[in-house]
């Protein structure tokens, strides 16, 4: 058993898992809206920011309680 | 002046100014939302835009039909008894602090655990705890902080969409097949020889053909469907010789590779597919906040309040039946035709003709659907159903029925019906040549041309111009529904206007000013008082003229019906009709008039005008060349001369126009052989529109509805409507010279294949660079026209 046999199974493993994820990640509707999540990940810097008085920690308790 | 702007909706403070933690509101909506959110610690909202709020509109009693258990059921995405999902469409998301505060809704109200925003379609997704809390109340909440949602009875009617995703699932097969058999295929391009390629040729092979197999089943289907539907209706569509070219490249390959004779094109074959795939997705530039499919339901309530013996319940707008009593409350739309009973009627009939301007009624007058109250609530008596009234009717027409693309021939089948012929009468001719000479060959030779000829560029040639095109478009404001319309704008030779909102401007009139010239002190005072009235002329007239000092007036008085008196320090001015400042009538009045005196001496008089938008002459005089012109208006003949001396001579112009007259205008010329253009603005054009070849609907803001048509052009850009035209047509030229490019390669590929020298390899490299070539060729042409478009 050559060498070749274990790289290719290796790499036809590793595309199979790339390409499951993206099936994936299509079905659970990842690429429907591209603009929201692009403007979302930039909110959560200024919330610290300014509420300097509580800490993250404290807030997702205090939302936890709710 | 400095004026002073709301901290909440960025208006200007007109008639108060409410102060605030050294804030100032316009209005105590503003300020109260701003209170609940500063209690809530969710001032950020402000941070990250300024002023993004809007005025929360009074709603007393418009929601109460969202207790209504059928509706609810409609309404809702998920239900069981904990948890209900909902979906709702926000008109006034526009920015990152709507996306923001929608996002925190949990911190205005414990009952709500998520909720989540698509900025693109301006819907929100609320999860909510449906055992204390009701979707009523999550609309209240929402109106309450100036998010109301847009509930109409499309909702009602169509349920859930499924999003159809198939696409990216067939693109991304392809692409994922296309680079693992380009990998596999490496070995033998290179022509290891000798044992080591001898050894482990096999399993490359297979694992190409296990490779391919997801391709031609899954993601090729669409072009044997559709190739297999063209041949059923005697039609050779440009799949026909796709769907061909695919088939024989997969069963030739398949064939190699079982007798061991050679390769096989598996690398061509994916790549094939991928390419075409690309080119289909590329074309399907898609408006998620535009709609291009709007008929009367998207504008409609799901429901209205009804009264029975003095008794309100909600009901759907389907179950209004002939003499029922309905109750329209203020900024509420009338869904059926009816009689006024009681109330003060102020009806804006913009959503049906574009015309802005209110219309009262009295008590007994017909109202008509489609109109929304705009002061204070009032009682109608139904006198038909909802389908049967005047305007729903129309959408009973066929014309909604048909789909325009099925019945035109694109560019690109045209042009496939005499390739598919071609390429199959060189292949036979090939064929029997090297049947003659050295018939081992013919086999090889008659499968090579198929491949080779397959239409790849040209199939791509027209997805990947108008895809860039519409992108274009779109930046300058002029929304395309697909490609299929760019194609048909191109071909036309008639254009029809409508008038009212189309070709004039929304913003209701101009004012020219004849007399003598007013003081500066004599022009602040007048402003002055123009603001304090609330008759139409006045707030027009104070809209049109030039900011000046607002003085306090020592002196006010309005006579309803006549005008009003004012005085400042020792001015005193008039202003209204001309018997009402002491001036002699001329005798006949055809426009509406403002006069105005000034310490008892007559000045002169504001004329108020039906305002068209600008560069129009211009845009007719440049149009006039090319084109049939013609108007078709609603309204009564008033405009018809000021229209001559605007628009050139032979445009036609046709008044008296009811919805269905118009669309029978346009069948009436389609059948003279006329491929019809439509610009109109109204839902009494969605006849025309779906009638015409193409029908564009012109917005004064693309977020509010306008009617289903083909294209959505923004009314700032109307003027430029011919150089639209124009790049429609460039665009088919450049589609014809990727035409002639990808013919160019497709004889060398015959070159190769007729001589019977295709080796795999010289189609792995000529199909893709023939693709490839004509997407650089037709995006740098497309780019090179979108630049002189402004």
């Amino acid at each position: 058993m050559s060498v070749i046999y274990v790289l290719l199974t290796i790499s036809i493993v590793v595309a199979i898992l790339f390409f499951v994820a993206f099936i994936l990640a299509v079905k659970n509707g990842q690429f429907d809206d591209s603009y929201t999540p692009s403007v979302r990940m930039l909110f959560e810097d200024e919330l610290v920011k300014k509420e300097s008085t509580t800490s993250e920690q404290v807030h997702e308790a205090f939302n936890g309680n709710n | 002046m400095n004026e002073t702007t709301c901290f909440h909706c960025g208006d200007v403070c007109e008639e108060q100014v409410i102060q605030l933690e050294e804030k100032s509101f316009c209005c105590f909506g503003c300020k109260t939302v701003y209170e609940l959110f500063s209690e809530n610690d969710l001032v950020c909202y402000y941070d990250l835009e300024t002023s993004p709020g809007a005025i929360p509109k009074e709603i007393e009693g418009k929601y109460d039909f969202l207790t209504q258990r059928n509706i609810i059921d409609k309404l809702l995405e998920f239900n069981d008894d904990a948890i209900q999902i909902v979906t709702l469409y926000i008109p006034h998301i526009h920015c990152s602090s709507c996306i923001w505060i929608l996002e925190n809704l949990h911190k205005l109200s414990t009952q709500i655990t998520a909720s989540q925003v698509n900025f693109g379609k301006k819907t929100v997704r609320i999860t909510y705890n449906a055992t204390t809390f009701s979707l009523k109340e999550v609309v209240l909440l929402l109106s309450k902080i100036g998010y109301e949602p847009y509930i109409s009875l499309e909702d009602y009617s169509t349920g859930k969409s499924k999003i159809n995703r198939s696409l990216i699932y067939k693109l991304g097969i392809a692409g994922f097949s296309f680079g693992n058999v380009m990998f596999l295929s490496f070995p033998e391009y290179f022509q290891v020889s000798g044992f080591w390629i001898e050894q482990y040729k096999i399993v490359f092979r297979w694992l190409m053909f296990a490779f391919s197999l997801p391709v031609v089943f899954y993601a090729a289907q669409d072009y044997f469907i559709s190739a297999y539907k063209g041949l059923r209706a005697k039609f050779l569509n440009i799949d026909v010789p796709i769907a061909l070219g695919i088939l024989v490249l997969f069963v030739r390959s398949s064939v190699e590779i079982i007798f061991d004779l050679g390769t096989g094109f598996f690398d061509s074959l994916t790549g094939l597919v991928f390419f075409l795939l690309l080119g289909k997705f590329f074309q399907q530039k898609t408006y998620t906040f535009l709609s291009f499919e709007r008929d009367y339901k998207s504008y409609f309530p799901i429901a209205v309040t009804k009264i029975l013996k003095g008794k309100e319940t909600p009901i759907q707008v389907y179950d209004i039946k002939k003499g029922d009593r309905l109750l329209i409350r203020n900024e509420e739309l009338i869904p059926v035709d009816g009689i006024l009973i009681n109330g003060n009627a102020t009806i804006d009939y913009s959503f049906v003709t574009g015309e802005s301007e209110t219309v009262q009624k009295q008590s007994g007058d017909k109202v008509f659907a489609g109109g929304k109250q705009t002061s204070g609530s009032i009682e109608i008596e139904a006198v038909k159903s909802v389908e049967q009234s005047y305007l729903t009717q129309l959408w009973s027409n066929d014309v909604f029925e048909k789909n325009k693309e099925e019945s035109f021939t694109t560019l690109t089948n045209a042009i496939s019906k005499h390739f598919t012929i071609t390429v199959l009468s060189i292949a036979v001719l090939a064929t029997s040549f090297w049947l003659i000479i050295d018939a081992s060959k013919a086999m090889n030779v008659f499968t090579a041309v198929l491949i080779i000829a397959c239409p790849c560029a040209i199939a791509l040639a027209a997805p990947f111009t108008f895809g860039n095109l519409l992108r274009i478009f779109g930046k300058l404001k002029f929304y395309v529904k697909n490609a299929s319309v760019l194609e048909q704008l191109a071909s036309i030779n008639t254009i029809i206007f409508d008038k009212t909102g189309t070709i004039t401007s929304n913003k209701k009139s101009t004012a020219s000013y004849e007399g003598e010239q007013l003081t500066t002190d004599e022009s602040a005072l007048l402003k002055s008082t123009l603001r304090g009235s609330n008759h139409p002329l006045s707030r027009t007239l104070y809209d049109i003229l030039d900011a000046q000092n607002i003085v306090t007036l020592d002196h006010f008085e309005e006579h309803i019906g006549k005008g009003m008196t004012a005085s400042y320090h020792e001015n005193k001015i008039k202003v209204g009709a001309a018997t009402f400042v002491g001036h002699q009538e001329e005798t006949k009045v055809l426009n509406t008039t403002v006069h105005i005196s000034a310490n008892n001496t007559y000045k002169g008089k504001y004329t108020f005008y039906n305002s068209y938008r600008k560069g129009l002459a211009k845009l007719f005089n440049n149009l006039k060349k090319n084109f049939d012109l013609a108007i078709l208006s609603g309204d009564n003949e008033g405009e018809r001369e000021n229209l001559k001396k605007l628009l050139p001579a032979k445009t036609k112009l046709i008044f008296n126009q009811k919805p269905n007259d118009k669309l029978e205008y346009i069948q009436y010329h389609q059948a003279e052989g006329a491929k019809v253009l439509m610009v109109g603005d109204g839902l009494n054009d969605a006849g025309a529109l779906a009638q015409s070849d193409v029908g564009i609907a012109l917005s004064e803001n693309v977020n509010v509805f306008s009617p289903a048509c083909d294209a959505i052009l923004d009314a700032s850009k109307f003027n430029q409507l011919d150089q639209y035209i124009n790049a429609s047509k460039s665009a088919i030229k450049i589609i014809k010279w990727s035409f002639v490019l990808s013919f160019i390669y497709n004889s060398i590929g015959l070159y190769f294949a007729i001589t019977g020298q295709l080796a795999p390899v010289i189609a792995a490299i000529l199909m893709p660079l023939s693709s490839i070539s004509i997407v650089v060729f037709t995006t740098v042409c497309t780019s090179i026209l979108g630049r002189k478009l402004t």
